[in-house]
């Protein structure tokens, strides 16, 4: 019981766990079919690892790690992209520091700082607009990544940096968004997927809108969820309910931060300042349409993209990598031939190694602390 | 790099950046509230507030109750100190 006293509220969470086994008892799952449910958001894959929810829950319900992982689905070609720039003579690139250790083929921006180039960690893109300002004859440029939660913040420092008429600073923008992307695995052959937690952070920002497709188009439920483990508890089991009640519908169990609207001053700034690319390529998934955004030609001026010549080439994956099918739920990360072996957190072959938000780090991380007696069963 | 930890707004620093000092467990800093200001509000009505802190935006208010119990379980559990690592790193320019 160590790990539920933890919880702000061990008793909801006891009383939540007794009613997920229940459910997934009265639906029929077995360990030969279990009951899948894909949590699109690596926040929450992290919540589930770090507060060992999955050893909680019955074994006939099982959590398929999504791909809502900015950093873990990064492809090699644009963190070579970004090595590339900030190679450029007189560049300094900003990145948050998650993103320094994600490798390339030509190694990670934390090996081109080594090298001599000069790459800064920064808390937010406002910093690596403050070095601009602070570096009138040098090039700053903030790699900016992350899904709509991050997009805002992005958007709103290229329209400070034009109101400050601070020319020196662009984005190399790498931001995606998730709803294409959880499209194309609903798509994908063989899919398995009973029903989804939904990123509470994202849909803070896009809100509920955007996810109504997969209750109405593919019958699947999804509830947005937050980030503790009580609320993760609660999702599964609004989740459960509908499957019980033969319903599919969009749910807000995060409803104390996410506006079914979304948030109107953000929503705004992304589309001032960005516009969708016809594809976007992802890490072990390959190219997804409409995935990605870019900076629109008025904002031209804050591109890196068009300010610097970047390779932009295509790099395949190492051979061992098994990224792909880990994001896609076909394999659990310890099947990875190179987990824990040759890629580890210190030396990570994938990006799903680098941050905690990656399925295969989580894993790594916390998926060994000793065992906890299952409660559902205990309680 | 999706969490964010709670904050209270304590004085707006720069109104025409839409900048606020936000002070997330006693570490103060500058912080863009561009997103909470309600519309037509002064942005002094914002001081006092509880908001939810991204990569140096204030994404959303909450509740001043839950942002205790959220920053409660956070500090607990150690996650609150890697949030206030990368919240108390400046830039260096
Ligand atoms: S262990 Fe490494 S290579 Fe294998 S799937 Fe995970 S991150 Fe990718």
């Amino acid at each position: 019981m160590k790990y539920v006293d933890e919880f702000r509220d061990p008793l909801a969470a006891r009383a939540l766990l007794r009613e997920i086994a229940g459910a997934t008892e009265r639906l029929g799952a077995s360990l030969e079919r279990p009951l899948q449910i894909m949590e699109v958001c690596g926040g929450h894959t992290h919540s589930i690892f770090r507060y060992a929810l999955k050893d909680l829950i019955p074994p006939a319900l099982e959590f398929v790690h999504g791909p809502g992982c900015p950093v873990c689905v990064l492809p090699m070609g644009r963190v070579d992209d970004c090595v590339a720039i900030a190679n450029e003579p007189g560049v300094i690139f900003t990145t948050f520091g998650d993103a320094m250790r994600v490798p390339g083929s030509k190694g990670s921006l934390l090996q081109a700082r080594a090298d001599g180039a000069d790459v800064r960690m920064v808390y937010s893109p406002l910093d690596a607009l403050e070095i601009a300002a602070a570096n009138p004859g040098r090039d700053v440029v903030f790699f900016a990544l992350g899904f709509e939660t991050t997009m805002p913040s992005t958007a709103m420092t290229v329209l400070e940096a034009k109101r400050r008429g601070i020319g020196n600073f662009s984005l190399f923008c790498n931001h995606i968004t998730i709803v294409p992307t959880i499209k194309a695995i609903l798509d994908s052959p063989g899919m398995t997927i009973d029903g989804f937690l939904g990123p509470g952070h994202v849909a803070m920002v896009s809100g509920t809108a955007p996810f109504e497709f997969i209750a109405a188009e593919y019958g699947r439920p999804l509830v947005i969820s937050g980030f503790e483990p009580t609320d993760i508890l609660q999702s599964l089991l609004m989740v459960l309910r509908q499957l019980e009640q033969g319903r599919a519908a969009v749910e807000n169990q995060y409803a104390r931060l996410v506006d079914p609207g979304g948030n109107a001053a953000g929503l705004e700034a992304i589309t001032e300042v960005f516009e969708l690319r016809e594809f976007f390529e992802w890490r072990g998934l390959g190219s997804i349409d409409h995935s990605g955004v870019r900076v629109r030609e008025a904002y031209a001026a804050f591109d890196a993209e068009r300010r610097f010549s970047v390779p932009g080439a295509r790099i395949a994956d190492p051979k061992s990598c098994q990224c792909g099918e880990v994001l896609k739920g076909a394999i659990k990360p310890p099947q990875c031939k190179v987990f824990g072996t040759a890629c580890t957190p210190q030396t990570p072959l994938g990006a799903l190694m680098v941050s905690s938000e990656g399925a295969c780090a989580a894993y790594y991380q916390f998926a060994r602390r000793e065992p906890v007696i299952p409660i559902a069963v205990a309680a | 790099m999706c969490l964010g930890i709670p904050g209270r707004i304590e004085a707006i620093t720069r109104p025409e950046a839409k900048l606020a000092l936000v002070d997330v467990l006693g570490v103060k800093r500058e912080i863009n509230i561009a997103c909470i200001v309600r519309e037509g509000e002064p942005l002094e009505e914002c001081i006092g507030a509880w908001v939810l802190v991204h990569v140096g935006f204030a994404m959303n208010r909450v509740d001043e109750h839950e942002a205790m119990l959220t920053l409660q379980l956070l500090k607990e559990l150690g996650d609150a100190q890697v949030e206030l690592e990368s919240y108390k790193t400046r830039a260096v320019v």
